[in-house]
């Protein structure tokens, strides 16, 4: 790198003697200063400058690097579907990310400036970057956790699920084969037997554990003997399980328990026309039928798998949740950029618009956007930029079986030369798009530093 | 009537925020939290229960983890491997940096403009290359090639930031400093490096947290000698149900150093990260 550099330095104009002085003073002065780049100069080219060309070099050769292949390793990155999921990633990240972090930013940014403790809000929020990617990794993959017990998330969802829809108390729920219910398309257990006003009918299930059944639960015997008036249709639903053997299936026995809570119509010509709900010792009554004949549904709901909340880190959504975690991090960033930018814009503008009487959405949307514009194409950027190497928390996030669902350039190119892949060549190409894909970043960033210097 | 609709909205804009502060810190919370229970409680319930019942918590993870010795020693090749890059980049960086702003040579601008343009390398195309490189000198797998490896990487940005800091330097300090008689050094050390000092602390910060909270590179570079904690830690994330009572407490141990920093240097934290965010 220096020698070249000493090379291309201009020989100094010929001079006159009593320039000679000065002549060597700058030589002097260019000597000192190359000492003083040359350290730098040296770990740049060495483990930069040159790694880049020899990444390009060798993304032309095969696997072991023995033979020239040419562009086989580029098309081989479109061919292979793995590489082309991580493109696809990619691609969802570059879009989603800076988008979301931009949006939210800007919005957090404005209101904040509405707060008192705005500081306090811009610290916490600006926090986690200085969290690593692992550690944030680490904490997501525990908010994540597909187990409503263990994962936030999750006890969020289903407590939110279950408060708008009861659960299900009987999951398992069966009945036996040919003991007078028969199992509908739809989930439901019918009679198989009609049955008319002034019947009580017997319903056993099975599969239900004995330490499941809810601690109200009375034993069944006493109810399903008891008469029906001519009007009403009585039943008892009950665990056709006697504990320790004995009893006999498809009867109540004494000891058989009633199931609390169970759903229970009453169907006409395929019509509900009367619906209740099991008492302690599993008994029902519909009152007030009209003669005729009927049977006794036990609804599907009754025995609905209980909801299980979402599966985040599953193939579908890894990426979005890994995206989450990602926000997480970089909201603050954009905050506090973009309000470093409101900072600055000219407060006569907002104030005559508010004198004009503009309200605070048309302030925002025709004053603050349009002269934020420059600052949030730069956060965008950014945002761009970093998203494009996003490497540690898909890494982190996504458990072993969903990596290669969740696969993004940056990921599939260390797996690729590193992690089992072993095929330098293909990972040397994907190391040489990820430096094509930043540089529209890096022509934007010699261009403004450019525009600066002027 | 617009009184009571301004102090409506207000009273909405700050009910809005709360709710996005808390779920900003619950993650956190979460992980300080889980660092404190059992593996058992981890396994049967939430963090959350311990709110209820806070007999639960307790530092024996904490303890466990001091007498870990791959977590104690992982934690200095962490310390190892920031301070001394920290200090390099800050050094180099701040030479060429003046002979960028002030000094002439050869080839001095077009060099400049490649700096800038190395900003946006990413690492990854390097990892290859430079692990052959230091395989065949045998710096594969200690912690000065992976801090070799952190300060190269480190300098574009490092560079960028002090020339164009010195470069807002008045002419005629450095002039007369000069006329003084000062060497170039004399004037770097005594004139240069002190006006300089609030780029300097950003750049210092910003460079410490990122190799604190690097793994990609400690995870090629380094071996399990050299690893720091980051890579400890992820070396144990596939039995990730299993040892959240060693993951909890590493990965809270390893982001109280950043935070810590964080707060302590809070200005030059959100500069340094602000200047950094274009690599």
């Amino acid at each position: 790198m220096t020698a070249t550099l000493l090379k291309e330095a201009s020989p100094p104009p010929a001079a006159p003697a009593d320039h000679e002085r000065k002549r060597r003073a700058r030589r002097r002065a260019r000597v000192i200063a190359l000492a003083f780049v040359f350290p730098a100069l040296l770990l740049l080219g060495a483990l930069v400058v040159y790694p880049v060309l020899f990444s390009v070099g060798r993304s032309f050769f095969d696997a072991s690097g023995d033979r020239f292949v040419g562009g086989d390793n580029y098309t081989e990155m479109f061919r292979d579907p793995a590489t082309l999921t991580a493109v696809r990633n990619t691609a969802i990240w570059v879009v989603v990310a800076p988008t979301l972090l931009t949006g939210l930013g800007l919005v957090l940014a404005v209101l904040v400036e509405k707060i008192r403790w705005a500081t306090a809000f811009k610290l916490l929020l600006f926090m986690p970057m200085a969290v690593s990617f692992l550690a944030a990794g680490i904490i997501f993959r525990l908010a994540y956790d597909e187990d409503p017990e263990k994962g936030v998330l999750n006890a969020a969802a289903v407590s939110v699920h279950d408060a708008f829809k009861d659960a299900s108390s009987y999951p398992n729920a069966r009945a036996r084969d040919g003991q007078g219910l028969t199992k509908a398309a739809d989930g439901s257990y019918g009679t198989t037997a009609a049955a008319s006003p002034g019947d009580t009918v017997g319903l056993g299930l099975v599969g239900v554990r004995a330490e499941d059944l809810p601690g109200d639960a009375r034993p069944a015997y006493p109810a399903s003997g008891r008469k029906a008036s001519a009007d009403e249709l009585r039943g008892v639903v009950y665990l056709d399980f006697t504990r320790g053997g004995g009893g006999e299936q498809g009867k109540v026995d004494r000891t058989e328990s009633g199931l609390p809570g169970m759903k229970a119509e009453a169907v006409r010509d395929g019509k509900a026309v009367a619906s209740a709900t099991t008492a302690a010792d599993g008994s029902f009554r519909f009152k007030g039928l009209d003669p005729g004949s009927y049977t006794v549904r036990l609804p599907a709901s009754n025995f609905a798998a209980p909801y299980e909340g979402i599966s985040w880190l599953g193939p579908a959504l890894v990426t979005p949740a890994i995206i989450g975690a990602y926000l997480w991090i970089w909201t603050g960033f954009a905050m506090v950029l973009i309000g470093a930018g409101l900072a600055a814009l000219p407060r006569d503008a907002l104030e005559a618009a508010r004198m004009d009487g503009a309200n605070e959405w048309q302030i925002f949307r025709r004053i603050t956007v349009p002269l934020l514009a420059p600052v949030l194409t730069v956060v965008f950027v950014t945002l761009v930029i970093n998203v494009m190497k996003v490497f540690d928390l898909v890494y982190i996030i996504a458990p072993g079986p969903v990596q290669e669902d969740a696969t993004v350039l940056a990921t599939q190119m260390w797996l690729v030369s590193f992690g089992g892949g072993n095929n330098q060549g293909l990972g040397s190409a994907l190391g040489v798009l990820l430096l094509l894909l930043v540089i529209p970043a890096m022509v934007f960033n010699v261009r403004r530093f450019r525009g600066s210097q002027r | 009537m617009n009184a009571i609709r301004r102090g409506l909205a207000s009273s909405l804009v700050q009910a809005f925020l709360v709710v996005i502060g808390l779920v900003w810190l619950t993650p956190l919370a979460g992980l300080f939290l889980s660092s404190l229970r059992s593996a058992q409680e981890t396994a049967t319930g939430g963090w959350w229960t311990a709110l209820a019942s806070p007999g639960q918590l307790s530092f024996d993870n904490y303890s466990a983890l001091l007498g870990n010795s791959g977590m104690t020693q992982a934690f200095w090749n962490t310390v190892l491997i920031s301070v001394p890059t920290t200090f390099l980049v800050v050094v180099i960086a701040a030479l060429a940096g003046y002979a960028f702003a002030w000094l002439d040579f050869p080839g001095r601008d077009p060099l400049f403009l490649l700096v800038v343009a190395l900003l946006v390398v990413p690492v990854q195309i390097g990892l290859l290359p430079v692990a052959k490189l230091f395989g065949q000198m045998g710096l594969f797998g200690t912690i000065p090639g992976v801090v070799l490896f952190h300060v190269s990487y480190g300098l574009p940005f490092a560079i960028f930031l002090l020339r164009n800091y010195f470069a807002e330097m008045p002419k005629e300090m450095l002039e007369a400093a000069r006329m003084d008689g000062g060497g170039e050094w004399r004037i770097f050390t005594r004139l240069v490096l002190p006006v300089g000092r609030p780029a300097i602390a950003s750049l210092a910060i910003f460079q410490f947290l990122w190799v604190w909270n690097d793994m990609l590179v400690a995870l090629l570079f380094a071996d399990s000698s050299s690893q720091p904690l980051t890579v400890e830690l992820q070396s144990q994330i596939r039995q990730f149900g299993s040892n959240i009572d060693v993951l909890a407490p590493g990965a809270f141990l390893s982001l109280v150093v950043p935070v810590v920093v964080f707060f302590a240097f809070q200005k030059h934290f959100v500069q340094g990260v602000m200047a950094g965010s274009v690599k």
